[in-house]
């Protein structure tokens, strides 16, 4: 049976993607933010995972307004990652596990969440930098798993709760641990943390409440379903409701983690960037 | 009843949370932004934005706060910032750009802002 081995998180920042094209690591800006990923690359290297469950948001490249998903899963051979429109190269396509996404829909809907399937999905920069990150070279890293996108709305309101993307993460769980196949699992929470771009309130970034968020996230994700939407977009910035995609992250862990790496760093373009390497603890 | 009974609109002081209201009034806004992933849609624009404009049906407030690569104005005519940064793109405006831009700061005070904040 398929087994979850780790639980991942990483900003998903634009500009990143462009840093690692252009090697930035040991650029006095950038390494405070690199230097949380080797322990990671490490660990990765160690578990060898066969499939990478990358939960982000997409941010208009996937999806448009004329239908928002609130959530939608990949079910694609591949994915594609397409042109934005502001200059990040463009990387070869992501391989797929198509049999795999569907057992997750089917497992989904039968627990009464209902997705939106999606044979065809351009993959943005919420997807792809994290893949850089954990593999470097990605898609061409030779350990690079399968995956399966999960893309959850918060580019436009009403976004889902911090309580449903936590119990999406648990039936994610139940989903994921029914596939027979005996294959090594990692699940991506990405984006985040705090940041804002849009209005008078751009550039706010929440230092005190990111590492409240990344303190829970391991502790007690059930005290952060008590956060309102409205004060996450407070608290985290218009933007910093991408934390939703850490919390369905989370519930796909089970009921007890530990936090085997973690960093957090500020700024990372309008950012404040968290990253963690989360292990299930067997109960 | 009024529709305005059902107003789901949240006030956050120097925030426009983009919900139904403005994803009503931003549409085709929008709908030309997210047009902007494709090179051939940008080359397009560049040749004749008024054309352009017009084709995506923006209204006036849209068309002047497009024209004046205002942001605040463009958020407040019912722009999304997701799609918006495809048209500051265009203009090779990245987000430090336009969130000085918006705060009334060069892009220096506004990079040194989110430097603080680390603090």
């Amino acid at each position: 049976m398929a087994k979850i081995i780790g639980g991942l998180t990483s900003s998903h920042i634009p500009a990143v993607g462009n840093a690692v094209h252009n090697k930035l690591f040991d650029d006095p800006y950038w390494k405070p933010f690199f230097d949380g990923y080797p322990a990671i690359q490490d660990w990765l290297n160690e578990h060898k995972p066969d499939v990478a469950i990358n939960i982000y948001n997409d941010h208009g490249l996937g999806f448009f307004l004329d239908k928002m998903p609130t959530f939608a899963i990949g079910a694609a051979h591949q994915y594609v990652n397409e042109d934005e429109g502001w200059g990040i190269p463009q990387l070869d396509p992501f391989p797929g596990d198509a049999p795999f996404s569907w057992h997750i829909i089917e497992s989904m809907v039968a627990q009464e969440f209902d997705i939106t399937s999606c044979q065809e999905l351009a993959v943005d920069h919420g997807f792809v930098v994290p893949m850089q990150l954990f593999w470097p070279g990605a898609p061409h890293n030779p350990d690079l798993p399968r995956t399966i996108p999960i893309s959850a709305n918060t580019v436009q309101h009403p976004i889902p709760t911090l309580g449903r993307a936590l119990n999406f993460g648990r039936a994610l769980r139940k989903a994921i641990l029914s596939w027979p196949q005996d294959i090594k699992v990692v699940v991506l929470g990405t984006g985040g943390l705090s940041h804002q771009l849009d209005g008078e309130r751009a550039g706010f970034i929440n230092k005190e409440f990111d590492q409240y968020c990344m303190e829970k996230i391991v502790s007690d994700p059930d005290a952060l379903t008590k956060i309102s939407r409205h004060e996450l977009v407070e608290k985290a910035g218009a933007q910093g409701t991408e934390f939703l995609m850490w919390m369905m992250m989370r519930g796909a862990l089970g009921d007890k983690v530990k936090a085997v790496h973690s960093n957090y760093h500020i700024p990372i373009s309008n950012t404040g960037a968290g990253t963690m390497l989360l292990e299930p603890v067997e109960s | 009843m009024e529709f305005n009974d059902f107003d789901h609109h949240a006030t956050i002081e120097g925030t426009t949370v983009f919900d139904g209201t403005q994803a009503m009034k931003g549409y085709a806004l929008n709908k030309m932004c997210y047009s902007f992933n494709g090179a051939a849609a940008r080359e397009e624009y560049l040749q004749d934005p008024e054309a352009y404009f017009d084709k995506f049906g923006l209204n006036d407030e849209q068309k002047q706060a497009c024209r004046d690569k205002n942001v605040l104005a463009l958020i407040a005519a019912g722009g999304n910032i997701y799609y918006l940064a495809k048209f500051a793109g265009i203009y090779k405006l990245d987000v430090q750009d336009v969130g000085a831009q918006q705060t009334g700061m060069s892009k220096e005070e506004f990079k040194e802002k989110l430097r603080r904040a680390g603090d």
